[in-house]
């Protein structure tokens, strides 16, 4: 009645259930949550380059470059059930070939007790801003960075912050024997 | 009771059970239009979110578009096994055909070492769902009961 493998089990049994109540209390109480905020977003720069994208179907297509600010403060988003966000930035444009495009430009993740206040100074992209064709020239490009909030438990939510820019491309390629446009602007 | 008799009552009780959860995991396949809505994580990488033992929830309606940032779970022809990895490129044609780009969130570079020879992109009939939902150590039970060989035998036989 009394053994030591009954009152272990009774034990095993009794943590099992705090611990389901209490991952449900956490899902229950966090559900209705929106986690939106505000971010400034900065395209600095931007450029088209053809070139030959040896990563894909080894054709030319045209490669976009730029260098990106941005300056955002997540603290009042890591409530008990936000384990980890996942930060990336979107580029959105539209092109004669493909009506929607979408191309991820930088990621991050910020975990829980990590620096939440984040600001950078004209870094460059994380990955390279292919497009699937040769359409990037003058096109107007929406950045906007979104967050995957990862819970403890519950669900994955995508939510887009307040703060999307916009830019356009110059119409005209920049080869490597044109030098670089300079920031006072040579555009 | 004759001893047959009773033999029957059990078998059939049994049946009873199995059969019900059999149904509900198919209705779940139904209601999320999904073929394998429940997923139990079985490795991790370094920089992922999710650990082993960790259940997502799958759903993959067609009026919920994917688009960069989801999380999806696709299958490759020839591995059994799929994988979950995040989109990072959408480019979407004016008659609906759409393809895909994904990436490991731990890895620098994106998913075309793992595509088949050849493939380029992700096709929409490849992406088994949509990741909408996480609950952490739950799969560890499942994990733990598919090393028995005939529980394993038994749940490929019915989820395949």
């Amino acid at each position: 009645m009394h053994s030591f493998l009954s009152r272990a089990n009774t034990l095993f049994a009794f943590t099992i259930t705090v611990l389901a109540v209490l991952t449900t209390g956490v899902f229950v109480s966090t559900f209705f949550e929106e986690y939106r905020g505000t971010v400034s977003i900065g395209a600095v720069r931007p450029i088209v380059k053809h070139m030959t994208d040896f990563s894909a179907n080894r054709k030319k297509n045209d490669l976009g470059v730029l260098q990106l600010t941005l300056d955002m403060d997540l603290n009042p988003l890591f409530d008990w059930n936000v384990k980890q966000l996942f930060l990336y930035l979107v580029a959105e444009y539209v092109t004669p070939a493909n009506t929607l495009n979408q191309v991820v430009l930088w990621d991050k993740i910020v975990r829980r007790g990590e620096e939440a206040r984040l600001s950078f100074h004209e870094i460059a992209t994380k990955y390279y801003f292919w497009d699937d064709g040769e359409h990037l020239r003058s096109n107007n490009v929406t950045l906007s960075l979104n967050w995957n909030i990862i819970s403890n438990a519950g669900r994955l939510m995508h939510v887009r912050a307040n703060g999307s820019t916009s830019f356009v491309f110059p119409d005209q390629y920049i080869t490597s024997r044109t030098a670089s446009p300079k920031p006072s602007g040579q555009q | 009771m004759h001893w047959s008799r009773k033999l029957i009552n059990r078998l059939l009780r049994y049946a009873i059970v199995v059969s019900t959860l059999l149904m509900l995991w198919k209705s779940l396949v139904l209601a999320t239009n999904c073929s394998r809505p429940i997923l139990v994580v079985l490795s991790s990488d370094g920089y992922s979110f999710y650990n082993l033992g960790d259940l997502f929830f799958v759903t993959n309606y067609p009026a919920d578009p994917i688009r960069t940032g989801d999380v999806v779970v696709f299958r490759i022809e020839g591995r059994f096994i799929p994988i979950v990895h995040r989109v990072i490129r959408v480019h979407e044609r004016e008659d609906g055909y759409v393809k895909f780009l994904t990436k490991g969130d731990g890895s620098q570079v994106d998913d075309r070492g793992l595509y088949p020879v050849g493939q380029l992109w992700l096709e929409r009939e490849q992406i088994v769902g949509k990741v909408k939902g996480y609950l952490p150590y739950l799969g560890l039970f499942v994990i733990l009961l598919s090393n028995l060989p005939l529980v394993d035998r038994l749940l490929s036989g019915v989820l395949a």
